[in-house]
């Protein structure tokens, strides 16, 4: 499976690891939710450290879709939430 | 439970799908209608051939009925021809039966060749109808696909489409630490020039050292100039001038009596 770091690139992930990531992508997502600022970022850090360490980096050139997609890493709790939102990232057209 | 990069995920696709207009494709519904314009076609083209075989069958019922009739009206000659009256009577009076299917069966025969006219007429009118549409639908293949490919090149410009926007999102953040980064250099400058900041790396002085370094610089200037003087006035030695210039190292040798014994052994 794809995954992109906003603003680092994307990562070629085998589907074995995704139990894990699974598990503190929905800790994170809890964290969002209850505006638990401090474990945002320990765990968005975590789990970057985590896709960065068992996937494969794409080349720059190539563009494939990506499957799942996370914030960049100084990404504030705040931008994420606004990512999340109706509109996301890109302006209705 | 839909995780952070799942539902970021979702929300890119939705986007990308939505800016691309993935879910109707206009040449597939072309090349569907192009299917279904050549399904038809098909059946008129069947029907024509049903009809043909109709008229052909007829025709071939024609032929056989016309047979009889002349088979029978020769038979009515030949019994004429022998005196024999009351067959050739039958024979005619059969003959006339026949006659009147023959009749029939002509009305029908006109009626299929009509239908089989029209039904040719249709089909390639159809036929027609289908060539057309297919090298339209080539060409509105073909400027779509080429839209879409200008369409694609713009959203990818404008950071509309999924990969791109990301990308404009990172060169965005790297405009704003860039422009971060050169408001601090510029401030720093400010407050370094004002003197509110020390500068730690010791390539700048501020004013005052400055000014205190050429005060110092000139002070050693005049001792220099004193001490030629004196040089030049008293032949003394020059670190004689110097020490009484300041009278301190001169006054102290005097007083110290341990000095003394070495002058008396001379």
């Amino acid at each position: 499976m794809i995954v992109r770091i906003m603003g680092e690139g994307q990562v070629r992930l085998a589907d074995g690891h995704f139990a894990e990531l699974d598990r503190l992508d929905d800790e994170l997502l809890a964290e969002m939710e209850t505006g638990d600022d401090t474990g945002f970022r320990r765990t968005l850090l975590a789990l970057l450290g985590r896709v960065r360490e068992l996937g494969e980096p794409l080349p720059d050139d190539s563009l494939e879709p990506s499957e799942l997609i996370l914030p960049a890493p100084d990404a504030s709790l705040e931008d994420v939430r606004s990512l999340l939102t109706e509109d996301g990232l890109i302006p209705p057209a | 439970m839909s995780g952070v990069m799942k539902r970021m995920g979702m929300i890119f696709r939705a986007k990308a799908n939505k800016a691309l207009d993935r879910a109707e494709d206009p040449r597939e519904t072309l090349d569907y209608s192009y299917q279904k314009q050549l399904e038809l076609l098909q059946k008129v083209r069947r029907g024509v051939a049903d009809v043909a075989t109709s008229r052909k069958r007829l025709e071939l019922q024609l032929n056989q009925l016309q047979g009889q009739s002349a088979k029978l009206e020769d038979q009515g000659r030949k019994a004429l021809a022998l005196g024999r009256e009351d067959l050739a009577r039958e024979a005619l009076s059969r003959r006339a039966a026949l006659q009147q299917q023959v009749t029939d069966l002509e009305t029908q025969h006109q009626t299929l060749q009509g239908e089989e006219e029209k039904l040719t007429l249709a089909a390639q009118r159809l036929q027609a109808k289908v060539d057309a549409f297919r090298t339209k639908k080539e060409t509105i293949k073909a400027t779509y696909t080429a839209a879409q490919a200008q369409t694609r090149i713009a959203e990818s410009f404008s950071g509309i489409s999924e990969e791109m926007s990301d990308v404009g999102v990172a060169i965005q953040r790297a405009e704003d630490k860039t422009a971060q980064l050169q408001a601090r250099a510029g401030a720093i400058d400010e407050l370094l020039a004002s003197g509110a900041l020390d500068d730690r790396s010791g390539l700048a002085k501020d004013d005052i050292q400055a000014e205190l370094d050429r005060l110092s610089g000139g002070t050693d200037v005049e001792l220099e100039l004193q001490r030629m003087k004196a040089e030049l006035a008293g032949g003394t030695t020059p670190q004689q001038a110097i020490e009484g210039a300041d009278g301190t190292q001169q006054d102290q040798g005097q007083g110290r009596p341990e000095a003394r014994p070495r002058f008396d052994k001379q």
